[in-house]
């Protein structure tokens, strides 16, 4: 479990983040959701240490990461994996090689079983024959599955993804949700996803929290998130005609 | 204000660089990458601008003396100190500023642009040991390029000598014997070493901290080619006059 207390950060006299409190569940997809500048990807930032927070608590499991000194850091980092907004593959290593890599840094395996576990996990995210391609070579949708691969190769027990479905068909989408999802389930991860995409909220929601102008302005689940009467949220989530309709089927059916 | 922190900023990088060390299976694939990258195959260049700079040397040394009172052999004497002394360790390094140099600066850069710097912090990994130590390792076989830019800018003087009859063979061989200080071969190398190590921090500091887009990454390179440049002109100057003028 991922716990922040009370997390400020800015940049400048930019107030970014101003006292968001969370906690993101193991064995659950966690969604963070909200509009742009609202400071997710900051947020995210913060978790990953990416960003050093100006104030506030971040704590992995009872971990509290602003008191670990650059090694845990580091050691608590083998632990994460990340899915890139832009995958951020490796582009001189080839697929295989981009999955293998943590397990290349991170492990004493020989070349044979580093090659068996990344071919295990390109299976399981549906990736056969794809091996010795380069990520330019790669569709958008190849390059956010080889990118998860590479994020699960090493049993992370936290798994992060900024927008994994940007630039993506409706279709890629759903199934790159669906398959985060799965894998969570699978590997009982404590998954954190940055996502201002509605349907991965139907989708996989299982926990949501609304950012606004840097502050939580709601938090809920998928099914709570079609009853809320905060106006802040419906305004966002219920933004398009189609969501509108969705909404009131769901409240006529449950009525 | 911001100098200062730049500076500070390098020197930080630099004792990061030392930290946490990848794994020797990693990292040696790494050295040898860097080495073909950054050496090997800069050593066609070198050698065409060492051939014909020895080449001009020769030739402007060998047209500017006209006072019949002056030996020959004053010709391949001239080149070989001109060639030694700063053409093959200063002048080289400041080409190489712009290749090497530019190369770093855009491949580095280039990656945090993409976010596989974030990538690399992320999983643990010390991005700067993974990506800068192998580079400094790499350049730490400059002298082995200087070496061979010296020896082709003198065979460049002779074959100056031979080709244009500026003056024999035989007193162009004697002035390149004439004199000889070893201490100017510790002395150019020494210059090399520390050049070496300023060919890989600089432009991969540049390349590390730079902020933007694809067009900040070209902003970056040149940045990165002018304070490698200054930087090596004003150590040239401090290291010449701390080695030779005592």
């Amino acid at each position: 479990m991922i716990e922040v207390t009370d997390l400020h950060k800015s940049f400048g006299d930019a107030h970014i983040l101003k006292g968001i409190s969370a906690y993101f569940e193991k064995g659950k997809t966690n969604l963070i959701i909200g509009q742009s500048g609202s400071g997710k990807t900051v947020f995210l930032k913060c978790l990953l240490g990416l960003f050093e927070s100006d104030e506030g608590i971040i704590s992995y499991d009872g971990k509290i990461f602003s008191e670990l000194n650059d090694d845990q850091r580091r050691d608590l980092r083998a632990d994460m994996g990340m899915v890139f907004q832009g995958s951020a593959l490796f582009d001189s290593m080839t697929i295989l090689e981009n999955v293998m890599f943590p397990l290349q840094m991170f492990t004493n395996q020989s070349k044979s079983e580093m090659e068996d576990r990344a071919d295990f996990v390109l299976k399981r995210v549906n990736l056969v024959d794809a091996h010795k391609k380069f990520p330019a070579e790669a569709s958008g949708g190849m390059q956010k599955r080889v990118a998860i691969a590479r994020a699960i190769v090493n049993n992370p027990k936290y798994l992060f993804c900024d927008e994994p479905n940007s630039g993506l068909d409706p279709n890629t989408a759903i199934v790159i949700d669906n398959l985060i999802k799965e894998i969570t389930d699978e590997y009982q991860m404590t998954t954190v996803i940055n996502s201002h995409d509605m349907n991965s909220v139907m989708e996989i929601g299982e926990k949501i929290i609304f950012l606004k102008d840097g502050e939580k302005a709601w938090e809920g689940s998928k099914e709570t998130i079609f009853k809320t009467d905060n106006k802040v949220v419906t305004d966002f989530v219920y933004s398009s005609n189609l969501f509108k309709k969705v909404r009131q089927m769901y409240i006529d059916e449950n009525e | 204000m911001s100098y200062l922190q730049n500076i500070g900023t390098y020197f930080l990088m630099i004792a990061e660089m030392f930290r946490k060390p990848t794994k020797w299976s990693v990292m040696r694939t790494l050295i040898f990458k860097d080495i073909d990258d950054l050496i090997i195959n800069s050593l066609g260049i070198v050698a065409f601008i060492g051939f014909f700079v020895g080449g001009v040397v020769t030739i402007q040394t060998a047209l500017n003396i006209s006072n019949p009172l002056i030996p020959k052999y004053l010709v391949g004497f001239a080149t070989r100190q001109s060639i030694i002394l700063e053409f093959a360790p200063t002048f080289i390094s400041i080409i190489m500023a712009g290749k090497v140099g530019s190369f770093i600066t855009s491949s580095i850069g280039t990656m945090r642009v993409t976010e596989q710097i974030d990538a690399l912090e992320v999983m643990g990994i010390n991005s700067l040991n993974y990506l800068v130590f192998p580079k400094f390792i790499a350049m730490m076989l400059y002298p082995f390029v200087i070496s061979i830019a010296m020896f082709l800018g003198m065979v460049g003087g002779l074959a100056a000598c031979i080709f244009g009859g500026f003056t024999t063979v035989n007193d162009y061989i004697m002035g390149i014997q004439e004199g000889f200080e070893p201490f100017h071969i510790s002395y150019a190398f020494i210059k090399t070493l520390v050049f070496a190590f300023l060919l890989a921090t600089i432009p991969s500091y540049h390349g590390f901290y730079m902020k933007g887009g694809a067009l900040e990454v070209g902003k970056a390179s040149t940045t990165s080619f002018v304070w490698t440049s200054v930087v090596i002109i004003l150590l040239n100057y401090l290291l010449t006059d701390m080695l030779l003028s005592s």
